[in-house]
């Protein structure tokens, strides 16, 4: 059955990716994600002396703020913000900076489908401008499963309307020079196909969600390739901007 | 950290020390076993009991506990205009607190950070799970509908709060019985309460008995730990604060996976966990399913 999306894509085609860094000047990191019309605006300040009450000193923490394009802070936002700060705690290395915050404030400037993955992308990219230590990148994709059973990448707002089930994933992306061996899990498994993160909005059956788990891996690593070779086509001697 | 590693465990030291000082080498000498320091085993959840109608004054409640963890769930329903694009339909409103009583953590100034984020987890599951069909909740077309304003208080807060809220909001919808309205003469949908029933003859009932909602799939969820290879079943608040990747996962009576929430976490999780994690709450949600039906027969029998 052929698979009319409004734009024209494919289902397992993404919408035009594009990330530039170092935009805010005050910042100690920022980057900025679009894929299609949504687009996010990440700036990272840190790391800052201190922690929270509660948090534990002997390790560096994440504080993210998520401001929506309009309308007042409520419990997505609030939602968001969890989401975000448990998935970029497990990326970076907390041990090297103890006792210090690192503030991740994330502004939506576009909403048009596909809201947390683009926000994921663009923190990410913005820890790395920022020079925090990252054991890897996150890459997060969103898949959906559309009323007849087929699976669609990347939907667009009105796409996601239609959908019986979306589900937000984030894959690790080591870099290819350091593959842990023997890592703990099974060896028939490489270590890029564990998730740091599903969240997942809509019934579906059980397989359709494994299908998803496949289709975001072959996703993702395009997506990765694209962003580390726009990571390197930035200039060696950038200036060091965290103070 | 060095020092740790190099301590060795010392005969002398009192297991409650132990337990305090080095949590994660504690448990790990049990997860060895494949049980926990209770002796529960790693893959079972504590026992959990279901109370239908504890609250009088609402429509529909419920209380549960699992293990410790428990959670009041009260239900009411109120007379509202349904929205101009969708005239058929009712409305849900889902609330989540956690008061002070449930845990140390939290104070009168300092509110739980998690109480936001179950409560939108856990309409969003309501709503996937298609439990709900709005259209029952329709009253006269375009003028009146039923809004369900559904809150959840934690009255103990010790581990694996979705789930228990969760189960403690499945069982109030279980227990609600719809009350009765009658239009009066200026054309206002009211609710009618037993004394007025017998006194206005010509009252016209729009619905003619209380009746109970009917369901298309119930979701149960199982919420477990991952920490190295090992999965652990519905955890504590204890386990929860050593061990940090949790995957909650909700499936349907009819089978279908409803959501698997997993937020970040050192371990990741790859196929093969994924799956035994939803394995283990189908297992989970056929227990829940019959301690519901036992719940909801033993209060019919009274």
């Amino acid at each position: 059955m052929g698979m009319d999306r409004g734009d024209g894509r494919n289902p397992n085609q993404m919408r035009p990716l594009a990330c530039s860094r170092n935009l805010l000047h005050r910042a100690h990191g920022s980057a900025r994600w679009s894929q299609g019309n949504t687009i996010v605006l990440a700036g990272v300040y840190g790391p800052k002396a201190g922690t929270r009450k509660g948090e534990n000193p002997e390790l560096a923490s994440i504080e993210v703020i998520w401001k929506p394009k309009t309308g007042q802070i409520g419990k997505q936002e609030k939602e968001y913000e969890i989401i975000l700060r448990r998935t970029l705690r497990s990326i970076c290395l907390l041990t090297v900076h103890p006792n210090t915050t690192t503030s991740v404030i994330l502004q939506v400037v576009g909403d048009d489908g596909a809201l947390l993955p683009c926000a994921i992308n663009a923190s990410c990219a913005a820890l790395v401008d920022a020079g925090i230590p990252l054991k890897h990148l996150a890459v997060a994709i969103c898949c959906g499963l559309t009323e007849q059973g087929s699976l669609i990448l990347d939907p667009t707002k009105i796409e996601e309307q239609k959908l019986q089930a979306i589900a937000n994933l984030v894959f690790p992306n080591p870099p290819t020079s350091v593959i842990p061996k023997g890592s703990s899990t099974s060896a028939e498994e490489p270590f890029e196909h564990g998730i740091i993160t599903s969240v997942t909005h809509g019934a579906m059956p059980v397989d359709d969600y494994f299908n998803c788990l496949e289709r975001g891996r072959a996703a993702c690593s395009k997506i990765s390739e694209f962003f580390r070779k726009s990571l390197q086509s930035d200039l060696p001697d950038n200036a060091s901007k965290a103070s | 950290m060095a020092a740790n590693s190099s301590l060795e465990i010392d005969g002398d030291m009192e297991v409650d020390a132990f337990r305090r000082l080095f949590p994660l080498r504690y448990y790990e000498h049990y997860l060895g076993q494949s049980v926990r320091p209770d002796a529960r085993p790693l893959a079972h959840a504590r026992e959990t009991t279901i109370s239908l109608g504890p609250v009088t004054s609402v429509d529909g409640s419920a209380l549960v506990k699992i293990g410790e963890t428990t959670m009041l769930a009260a239900i009411k329903l109120e007379v509202m205009t349904p929205a101009a694009d969708l005239p058929d339909k009712g409305c849900l409103a889902v609330d989540f607190y956690m008061p002070p009583v449930c845990t140390p953590n939290v104070r009168p100034g300092r509110p739980a950070e998690a109480a936001p984020v179950i409560s939108k987890q856990l309409s969003d599951v309501i709503l996937s799970s298609g439990m709900i069909n709005f259209e029952e909740l329709s009253l006269i077309s375009g003028k009146a509908a039923w809004m369900v304003y559904l809150d959840i208080y934690c009255l103990n807060a010790d581990g694996s709060l979705f789930d228990a809220a969760l189960l403690s909001a499945v069982a109030a919808f279980s227990h609600l019985k719809v009350p009765l309205v009658s239009v009066n003469d200026n054309g206002r949908v009211t609710t009618v309460t037993g004394e007025l029933l017998e006194s206005k003859s010509e009252l016209e009932l729009v619905n003619k008995e209380r009746r109970k909602l009917s369901f298309k799939s119930l979701p149960f969820s199982l919420t477990c730990l991952l920490h190295d290879k090992y999965i652990l079943a519905d955890p504590t608040a204890e386990e929860e604060d050593i061990m940090d990747t949790l995957v909650t996962v909700v499936v349907d009576s009819l089978g279908r996976l409803v959501s698997l929430y997993k937020a970040g976490g050192v371990v990741l999780a790859n196929t093969s966990t994924v799956k035994d994690c939803i394995a283990l709450a189908k297992r989970r949600a056929a227990e829940l399913h019959n301690i519901l039906v036992e719940s909801i027969s033993e209060m019919e029998v009274d």
